[in-house]
Parts: structure tokens; C-alpha cells; sequence
């Protein structure tokens, strides 16, 4: 397991580094000479030239950034120039009014609708203004999150049912698949962690983040609809799950928890009486957990889709210098794509295992027993 | 940077239909499915228990029906020691009654051979003084046949009688 992340910690920073270093200021010439070929209009012999100066103004930082990041439509494919996009709901509060309408309205040269522009996947109000601008849009994250959401009621109520219907039969179809994980989650990670006396009431949750993760990460892999959003690997989303995380373990902390963090034992008193050292550090501490757990997931998962655009990105890099060369690195990139890709299922599993697992321990820590020290 | 900064609408979009997704499926999804499987667990942990259960009871039975038999086969031996004692006990019995029997019979037979004997023996006599006084008789007629003869005869017993 370490020694995967290893590689993939590795890989990754090759990656920017390389892209760094092929392209520290590109975009800065970009809009040269090639615009302006472009907008002069070439005609259907020069196909292949068109091709090219797109090719040459793509931007490998920019184009992983804009995949990476949430967006406020669900672009599909770039057909010539058209975009293939499904457009989303745009909900903006801004001055006391709620502002509703679809991503698509802003498909237009200065992608500005009612008063609001699209600048960098941000929306802004057009004219300068102090007031604040809450974006409560149903973003590509926003649907990804409820169609995969969806996804997980359908199968698990589905499979419910079946276990309402037939308790004492053999699990079939998805079930069987599942009933492993659920038992893996139960015994390995809940029973094992938290103990068997108040496992039980941490279990909904630790089900419900596993396979929210893994569905999610799993689909992030995916690169077409519905899947192909970076749902995991974004911070908001790990953010609000380790929030969930952190919550749970507060409110459930029992007295020998909070005592354990005001008043440490094992310690020299001098590290807590005149200033509290130690109860400062462990109060840093429970914020770091759920900090590192947003990190760490957000990081991982943000580091896998970098690292298949980064090698997408190759063969674009390479078919701007010459065509052939794109062509010749395109094997290399698509073999190495699909080592990643299987690389991203082990992950996907083990970032969902990963963070249930710290979650439980941390549950385990919040209401374990005294008498057991 | 973007990819650090959390979103506010982000964060709203993911806490409501998470939160929902997860008050949902406790209800439909995980506590049916965790009491499906921690009642099959424990039928399965019973059904296991009853068994183990019931083989004990069988090797006690088993245990018992050895022991039964042993008991039994004691019992047999027992009987049969006993009855083959009463057997004894009855020829032994029987034995004596029937030489006291013999003997008696053998007694019984002795003394009716006695008296048979007896009888016969004074039928003998009584025929013999018969046979005699008639072989007497018929002697005496030949003898004194002739005159002379009587004479002769009663010259004899004339002798042999003595007066005294």
C-alpha cells in the first residue's frame, strides 16, 4: 500500500515538473502569430494546419485544472468547435435576490447573462460592486454527488429489501458482492476499532462514507457521463466528510476522552500547569485529524485525475510539435493511462478503506472505556 | 488556488444531500441490512450451538446406552448364573428324590420278592408234602401189593417203633 502512494506521489510530481518545464510561459505567446492564422480563416486544405494551431493552443496546466476543478456545466466532448456540454442549474444569491438559470445562458462571446459573468469557471456580477456573490449553483460535483447518491439509495435499498424478503437465504447478485464489504466494514474496521460495546450506532455512517467514496472515486475514473467528475478529489467534499467525521467524534466523546485531552496522562506536569502546553496540543490534535483526512483523500484522488490528464495532455504536447510524434506517444500515454486507471481502482478501494478505517479509530478514541487503561 | 479553496456552494451541495443520503439509508438500507445479517449470524451461531448440543447429548446417549447394555449384559449373566444354579439345585434335587425313590421302590421290591418268595416257597412246601404223600401213597399201594410184602412192611415199622 505505502509503496503504490509512493509511486504515485513520485509520478505525480515528475508530472508537474515536466509540465513546468515544458511550458513555463506559454500561454504567453500563445495568442500570437497562431490567433491570428486562426481568425484570417483557412480553408479545407489546410484542415490539418487548423488542427495543429488548436493543438498548439492547448494549455496542459490549464485544460488539468479545468477537469480537476468543479465547473458550472457538464461538458462532454468538443466536436470542431462545438462544445458538447449538458447545461446545469445556476443558482445565485447576490443582493438579497435569488437568480436562477441554466449554465448554458452563458454561451455567448462575453459568456454574460443577467447581469453575471462566467470569468474562469466563476461567476462575478458585471458590474463592479462590494456586495457578496453566493454561488449556490448545482455545479458538475453538485450532480455527480446526487446521481451517485441516487445510485447508492437504489442499490442498497434494493438490496435491503432482499434481506427483508429472504433474511435467512444465501445473498445473490449484488448482494453477494456487497455483503463482504459491508461485513469487512463491520468487523475489520468498526468491531475492531471501536469495539464491540458501541460499534454498533457508528456504523450507518462508516457504510455511508465507504461506499459514497468508493462509488465516487470509482466513478471519477469513468471519463464520460455520469462519471468523470472529480468528485473526491475535491476539497469541499472531503472537507465536509471530515467535518462529518470530526462532529461525530466530538459529540460523542465520552468523559475519559475529554479528560485524556485536558489533562493528559503519563505527562510531566509542568507541561500543562503554568501554560497548557499539552492540552493546546491536543486540542490542535483533534483538528488535525479530520484536517488530514480531508488531505489526504482530496490530495490522492486529485493526484490520480492530474496524472491521467497529464499523461492525456502528452500526446497533445507532443502532436503539437509534430503530428507523428503525437501519434507515437499516444501508445506510450494510453498503455500508461490504463496502468494508472488500474492503479485509481486499488486506490479508489483503499482511500475509501483508508478513511473509514481513521474514522472509526477516531470514533474508537471518542468512546473508549475507561477501565480498559 | 482553486483546487485548495472549498467552495460555499460546494459545501452546501454536499452536507444537504449527503446528510439526507445518510438519514435515508440508516433507515431503509443499513439497519435492515446490519440486522439481516446479525440475525443470519446469529440462527447460523445457534443452529451451531444446537448441534454441537445435540451431539453431546448423543455421545451422552450413546454413553448411556453402553452403559445400559453393560447393565443388561450384567443382568443376562446374572440371570443366567442364578438359573443355572436352580437348575443345579433342582437335579441335585431331583437326584435325591429319585435314589430316595429307587430305594424305596427297591425296598418295596425286596419286600414283595420276600413275600412272593415266601409264598411260593410255602406253596412248594405245600406241594411237596402233597407230592410226597402221593408218591407215599403210591408206594405204599405198590409195596403192599402183595401180602408178604405188608408184612414185611409192617414188621419194619413195627421195629422202628419203640415203646417206651
Amino acid at each position: 500500500m505505502v509503496r503504490t502512494q509512493d509511486v504515485r506521489v513520485l509520478t505525480f510530481l515528475f508530472f508537474l515538473f515536466l509540465v513546468l518545464l515544458v511550458f513555463p510561459d506559454f500561454p504567453a505567446h500563445a495568442s500570437g502569430p497562431f490567433h491570428a492564422a486562426q481568425e484570417a480563416g483557412v480553408d479545407s486544405t489546410f484542415q490539418y494546419d487548423e488542427d495543429l494551431i488548436i493543438e498548439h493552443e492547448f494549455d496542459a496546466g490549464k485544460m488539468i485544472m479545468e477537469h480537476v476543478v468543479d465547473n458550472h456545466e457538464w461538458h462532454i466532448a468538443t466536436l470542431g468547435h462545438t462544445h458538447v456540454t449538458i447545461p446545469l442549474p445556476i443558482i445565485v444569491l447576490y443582493d438579497g435576490k435569488i437568480h436562477t438559470f441554466w449554465s448554458s445562458r452563458f454561451h455567448n462571446a462575453e459568456h454574460t447573462y443577467n447581469g453575471f459573468v462566467l470569468e474562469k469557471g466563476k461567476i462575478h456580477p458585471e458590474a463592479k460592486s462590494d456586495k457578496p456573490l453566493y454561488d449556490f449553483s448545482i455545479t458538475k460535483t453538485v450532480m455527480a454527488i446526487l446521481i451517485s447518491s441516487i445510485l447508492l439509495l437504489w442499490i442498497f435499498i434494493s438490496i435491503a429489501n432482499r434481506y427483508k424478503r429472504n433474511p435467512k437465504s444465501a445473498p445473490k447478485g449484488m448482494q453477494s458482492l456487497l455483503e463482504p464489504l459491508i461485513i469487512f466494514i463491520r468487523d475489520d474496521i468498526a468491531k475492531s476499532s471501536i469495539g464491540e460495546k458501541s460499534y454498533e450506532k457508528f456504523m450507518p455512517f462508516l457504510l455511508t462514507i465507504f461506499f459514497f467514496i468508493f462509488l465516487n472515486n470509482l466513478m471519477g475514473i469513468i471519463p464520460i457521463f455520469p462519471g468523470g467528475a472529480n468528485v473526491t478529489g475535491n476539497i469541499a467534499i472531503t472537507m465536509v466528510l471530515a467535518i462529518f467525521t470530526f462532529v461525530l467524534t466530538t459529540i460523542n466523546g465520552n468523559r475519559h476522552y475529554w479528560v485524556d485531552i485536558i489533562n493528559t496522562p503519563g505527562v510531566p506536569w509542568w507541561l500543562k500547569l503554568p501554560i497548557p502546553l499539552m492540552p493546546v496540543v491536543e486540542i490542535v490534535g483533534i483538528i488535525t485529524k479530520p484536517f488530514v483526512l480531508m488531505v489526504r483523500l482530496f490530495a490522492n484522488m486529485a493526484a490520480g485525475h492530474i496524472i491521467v490528464l497529464g499523461f492525456v495532455s502528452l500526446v497533445f504536447i507532443f502532436g503539437s510539435i509534430s503530428v507523428a510524434l503525437g501519434y507515437g506517444v499516444s501508445v506510450v500515454s494510453v498503455a500508461f493511462i490504463v496502468f494508472m486507471d488500474l492503479l485509481e481502482i486499488l486506490v479508489a478501494f483503499i482511500q475509501a478503506y483508508v478513511f473509514t478505517l481513521l474514522s472509526a479509530l477516531y470514533f474508537g478514541l471518542a468512546t473508549i472505556e475507561t477501565e480498559k487503561h | 488556488m482553486e483546487l485548495i479553496t472549498p467552495g460555499l456552494g460546494l459545501i452546501f451541495w454536499m452536507t444537504l444531500p449527503f446528510l439526507i443520503l445518510l438519514l435515508i439509508l440508516r433507515k431503509f438500507a443499513w439497519n435492515p441490512i446490519l440486522k439481516a445479517l446479525k440475525d443470519r449470524e446469529t440462527s447460523i451461531y445457534d443452529a451451531l450451538h444446537a448441534a454441537d448440543r445435540a451431539k453431546e447429548e448423543m455421545k451422552q446417549l450413546q454413553f448411556s446406552n453402553e452403559e445400559l447394555l453393560h447393565q443388561a449384559k450384567d443382568e443376562r449373566d446374572a440371570i443366567l448364573s442364578d438359573a443355572r444354579k436352580v437348575r443345579d439345585a433342582i437335579i441335585e434335587e431331583s437326584k435325591d428324590q429319585a435314589k430316595e425313590e429307587a430305594s424305596r421302590i427297591i425296598a418295596s421290591a425286596k419286600e414283595s420278592i420276600e413275600n412272593e418268595k415266601m409264598a411260593a416257597m410255602t406253596d412248594l412246601k405245600n406241594q411237596l408234602a402233597e407230592l410226597s404223600l402221593e408218591i407215599a401213597t403210591k408206594i405204599l399201594e405198590h409195596e403192599l401189593a402183595d401180602a408178604g410184602q405188608q408184612e414185611k412192611f409192617i414188621q419194619q415199622q413195627m421195629d422202628k417203633i419203640h415203646f417206651n
